[in-house]
């Protein structure tokens, strides 16, 4: 039964992830909040069930012509760095904290989101469009 | 992209996308979508496809230290990565419902809900 929580839990997760829209911001709390797992092991979980996800949905992403490499380099490069000094450090900070930390996180990202796709929405409405933002030579 | 600014612009994203991503073990993601949007000009759909890239070296790195730290339960691990697998297959063939601004005012919604539940 565990089992098929955890798994459903992914899948919720990994919809999300899938459309590049944070799958982790999802997975975390539905972890920590109902399943009642600890922080740290949330995170970790998280971290590790990415990668396979990542290479399946990028698969389908790159046949569909949607990734776009240039430049990203200069966000990888130090993105690395300092995640690795942060999954060495994290563990002398508590579960208590990294969990209201993470909600901090959440809810500025919520505010960043809304606004986001409020913006999405107004600039539908006035050019009367289908939604899709994207040009065809965009895709 | 030519511009010496730009590329430190990216940079120090880079910085702060590394640092949530290693601490919180996600979410770095998020970040990334907007400076692959303001700063590379690149269409929003594209952008979130090609953050998934970004992600995935800074993911493997801070995965392998929390897994060094002994953050590991294999039952947990092997369910989670089945269904999110699963779940990111799904999701990469619906990455057009990201038009709908609706989708991500819902989404916000449901974020926010959590982050407050997680605060208290």
């Amino acid at each position: 039964m565990r089992f098929l929580i955890y798994v459903a839990a992914g899948v919720l997760g990994g919809v999300l992830g899938g459309m590049g829209m944070g799958g982790g911001t999802v997975l975390i709390p539905i972890l920590t909040i109902f399943c009642g797992v600890e922080q740290h092991l949330a995170q970790s979980v998280n971290l590790v069930s990415f990668l396979p996800m990542a290479l399946f949905s990028l698969k389908v992403h790159f046949s569909n012509g949607l990734v776009d490499t240039k430049g990203i380099l200069w966000l990888i490069l130090p993105a690395v760095v300092l995640s690795a000094l942060g999954g060495f450090f994290v563990k002398e900070l508590s579960g208590e904290a990294l969990r209201v930390s993470f909600g901090v996180f959440l809810c500025l990202l919520a505010v960043w989101q809304a606004y986001a796709g409020a913006k999405q929405i107004a600039q539908r409405k006035k050019t009367g469009g289908s939604g899709n933002r994207e040009s065809p030579e965009d895709a | 992209m030519h511009m010496r600014k730009d590329k430190f612009v990216l940079g120090a994203g880079g910085l702060l996308t590394g640092a949530v991503n290693g601490l919180f073990g996600g979410g770095g993601g998020m970040i990334v979508v907007p400076f692959l949007t303001a700063v590379a000009k690149k269409p929003p759909l594209s952008a979130h496809a090609t953050a998934i890239l970004v992600i995935l070296p800074v993911s493997l790195v801070s995965g392998i230290f929390y897994l060094i730290n002994g953050y590991f339960d294999a039952e947990m691990f092997v369910a989670i990565s089945a269904g999110v697998t699963f779940g990111g297959f799904l999701g990469a063939r619906a990455l057009n419902l990201l038009s709908a601004g609706e989708a991500t005012v819902i989404f916000a919604a449901v974020m926010f809900a959590a982050g407050i539940r997680m605060i208290f």
